[in-house]
């Protein structure tokens, strides 16, 4: 190891997700050759719309899995010191950090406007004589090779064009690829193409740009915005998919077992959820993520690194909301199971004398899985919206850690500043819209393929 | 009826004891007193007999569930147990971590609230079913579709935004209002404006779907066929039959959450700066008052039983064909 030297972190998110993305490999893996699911799937791709959303989800997911690969550089050798140790920074950085070439190590000392050369507010300093003045402060990081301020339309008109023949490039290596395999799919796959130059286009000029400029503008603190609202996709995809994976188990083996056994199984399962579910909700949340952050004010040495302490407190965060939340699910699955077990199939297994865990495995379990798959599409955007209700509350992300809600808890009353600071919020509006309308739209095109008795209208009028 | 309403307030009775001690179990075992009183002080830096202070003071120098200390019925009532959880059931709240009777709080905070909750609730479903209606009227084709396309749209807003845009637009831009306050002597409609809008446009893009989503259902029945073929006029059929029917979902799917109302809204009523009890909740989190959390969830659980029960009536009451035993 060099100077160059990385030391890989496995934050305990980072392991979960990873572990997420292996289990659902392999589960649609296996399920390819069910011809059942595979038509469903089908129909869900068959649809212009269902790729694009698809494609626009993957996208996210990408990021996040780019963001979860964290590592610490080793330092510099210090000199003068005889020692063939290597020391690492206190900062964990991400793959995706790299990508964005150092788009959140440009600091400036507060708000910059979008494209500003100057600073947001006056702050005091000297001229050439050493007079005090008031003035707006030049950035340290926008348009540093400008010759003059009014070259810096020209500029960024010269650099988009630059950055839009890259991205064009990219885009044609992209689709290429996939064009040369995929071109006798039955499957709209130029909708999803199209999305993908646009986002490749799109990427690779915020990243060009943001070398010269502070596209989004900066905050309070001096982070880029732009930055920030990347950051903050990991945050929400992991917890839509994190605290729907912690919820699945208890909702499905409550609601297949008190279904199937009935009797005093069923009892207590229905007092268990009725109980849980007649606590308000946010305030189960909200008093869960208190104790536990008692928990951790108390004990501060379970965790080295400040980013251990953030990630301790996301996990807990995605354990709380899938503790509070398998209700409805389970009251689904409990649904189905009694109907399901009620069927010849069931009832002739029975005879046959086969095991009550044969007969879940292969007879019921199999028949919900329908549920659990629209369960899971759906609660994935409730969960990111929730995220930034709760970071607002108090109960939500820890604030040292990027999200989508503590940028917007930071942001709520720079509107009401004079002339208004918009910015932060539009990047967090936009990042975290993009997600859920694409989600939304991806959860009722999974609904009325699998759900039998869903009607959005469409297919009926 | 009346024996079917009793039995279900007597279910209602083990529901609310695990309520209660699920929630003992999340304040006093997961968490001590002493961890409580740490963090309530200063966390790290605190003296044993500062704890020790502070928890006679707020009345947790006891033992959690059975003080040997006391005689008689006082070893089980001299508990820390009874004095914070089963005295809820006799609506006895105690007083707040900083000392303020909960039972007035609530009942003053009460009426803020369902001055905002009451008009938004009513004017969101008035305003929702008339969007699905319009929607329903153009089903089939272009419109409609872009017409849900807008509502998953309008879902996919963060509710913050709809608060925030909403003050910057209506009040900071175009003046119309203050942005936040309350004043329930001087023109309180004037205070109440903005957040019942706020609530009742961030509701279209859900409640309009489910409505649409209603409305569909009714129109694919047979009734709606046999209107047609015996020559009633599209609007006819519309408003004198489909409209009818579906109200006994609609309705049903509203009931329960009608007693919640109280509750109000935690977002809406922190923004705007109405002191009404989501605002009340939302302060007892961030400062950590756990006597009021422990109270709202109380409260909370009757009020959701209470919506169940009303659920229940209302379904005998849209549709007589169902008899509740």
């Amino acid at each position: 190891m060099g100077e160059f030297g990385i030391k890989p972190v496995l934050l305990w998110s980072d392991a979960l997700v990873f572990m997420l993305v292996i289990v659902l490999t392999t589960f649609f893996y296996r399920l390819r050759n069910d011809p059942q699911t595979r038509e469903r799937w089908g129909q869900v791709f068959s649809s212009r719309l269902g790729m694009i959303t698809f494609t626009v989800i993957m996208v996210y997911v990408g990021i996040a899995l780019l963001d979860s690969l964290h590592f610490r550089r080793a330092l510099p050798h210090p000199e003068g010191v005889d020692t063939t140790e290597v020391f690492y920074d206190n900062k964990v950085t991400s793959v995706l950090d790299i990508m964005l070439d150092g788009m959140g190590d440009r600091f400036e000392r507060t708000y910059s406007a979008p494209f500003a050369l100057k600073s947001f507010e006056k702050s005091n300093m000297k001229d050439e004589q050493g007079n005090e003045v008031r003035d707006f402060e030049w950035l340290e990081h926008a348009g540093q090779h400008l010759a003059s301020p009014a070259d810096k339309w020209p500029d960024l008109l010269r650099l988009s064009a630059i950055a839009l023949a890259w991205g064009l490039l990219a885009s044609a290596v992209l689709v290429g690829a996939q064009w040369s395999w995929l071109r006798g799919s039955i499957y709209p796959w130029y909708a999803s193409w199209a999305v993908q130059v646009l986002i490749t286009c799109f990427m690779v000029w915020l990243v060009y740009i943001s070398r010269y400029y502070h596209v989004l503008g900066t905050d309070q603190g001096g982070t880029d915005v732009a930055y920030q609202s990347i950051k903050g996709i990991r945050t929400g995809v992991l917890l839509g998919t994190l605290s729907t994976l912690v919820m699945l188990p208890i909702a499905v083996t409550l609601g297949v077992s008190a279904g199937y056994f009935k009797g005093w199984v069923d009892d207590v399962v229905q007092y268990l959820y009725t109980t849980l579910s007649s606590i308000p909700g946010i305030l189960l949340i909200a008093a869960s993520v208190l104790l536990f952050q008692v928990y951790i004010d108390l004990n501060p040495d379970y965790f080295s690194v400040g980013m251990e302490k953030a990630d301790a407190r996301f996990i807990a965060l995605c354990f709380i909301l899938g503790l509070t939340s398998w209700s409805s699910l389970c009251r689904l699955i409990r649904a189905e199971t009694l109907k399901i077990s009620q069927l010849g199939y069931v009832q002739a297994a029975h005879a046959f004398g086969v095991s009550h865990s044969r007969i879940l495995g292969r007879h019921i379990l199999p028949n919900v899985v329908h549920i659990i798959l629209i369960t899971f599409v759906l609660d994935f955007s409730s969960l990111v919206l929730a995220e930034a209700v709760l970071s607002y509350i108090g109960v939500g992300i820890d604030p040292s850690m990027g999200s989508w809600g503590n940028m917007i808890n930071g942001a709520r009353s720079e509107l009401s500043r004079e002339p208004a600071v918009w910015w932060t919020l539009t990047g967090a509006f936009f990042f975290m819209f993009i997600l859920v309308l694409a989600a939304n739209l991806f959860s009722d095109l999974v609904r009325d393929a699998f759900d039998p008795r869903s009607s959005s209208g469409r297919s009926q009028a | 009826m009346l024996a079917y309403i009793i039995r279900r307030l007597l279910y209602a009775i083990p529901i609310l004891i695990g309520v209660n001690l699920l929630t003992f179990a999340l304040f006093f075992v997961v968490n001590s007193p002493d961890d409580m009183a740490a963090s309530q002080l200063g966390a790290k830096y605190v003296t044993p007999e500062a704890i020790a202070n502070w928890k006679s003071k707020n009345g947790y120098d006891k033992p959690l569930f059975v003080n040997d200390d006391a005689s008689g019925i006082g070893a089980v009532t001299d508990t820390i147990f009874f004095t914070k959880s089963v005295k809820l059931f006799a609506f006895d709240f105690g007083r707040s971590e900083s000392g303020r009777d909960i039972t007035t709080d609530v009942s003053t905070r009460m009426w803020p609230s369902l001055a905002v909750a009451l008009p938004s609730f009513a004017l969101g479903i008035w305003v929702n079913i008339c969007v699905a209606l319009m929607v329903v009227m153009f089903r089939g084709t272009a419109l409609d579709r872009w017409a849900v396309f807008v509502f998953v749209s309008l879902m996919s807003i963060s509710y913050l935004f709809y608060i925030i845009g909403g003050q910057y637009l209506v009040a900071k831009q175009w003046m119309l209002v203050p942005i936040s306050g309350f004043d329930p002597d001087f023109q309180p409609w004037k205070f109440l404006l903005l957040p019942v809008l706020v609530s009742v446009v961030s509701g279209i893009g859900s409640g309009a779907r489910w409505y649409r989503t209603l409305f569909l259902e009714e129109a694919g029945q047979d009734y709606v066929r046999t209107a047609r073929a015996k020559g009633a006029s599209e609007i006819s059929i519309l408003f004198h039959h489909i409209l009818p029917n579906a109200l006994i979902p609609i309705l049903t799917g509203i009931v329960v959450l009608i007693p919640s109302l109280f509750m109000g809204s935690l977002l809406i009523e922190s923004f705007f700066g109405i002191p009404g009890l989501g605002s009340y909740m939302l302060d007892a989190i961030r400062g950590q008052d756990f006597a009021i959390v422990r109270t709202m969830v109380f409260i909370g659980s009757i009020l959701y039983i209470i919506g169940l029960i009303l659920t229940d009536i209302s379904y005998t009451w849209a549709d007589p064909r169902v008899r509740l035993s």
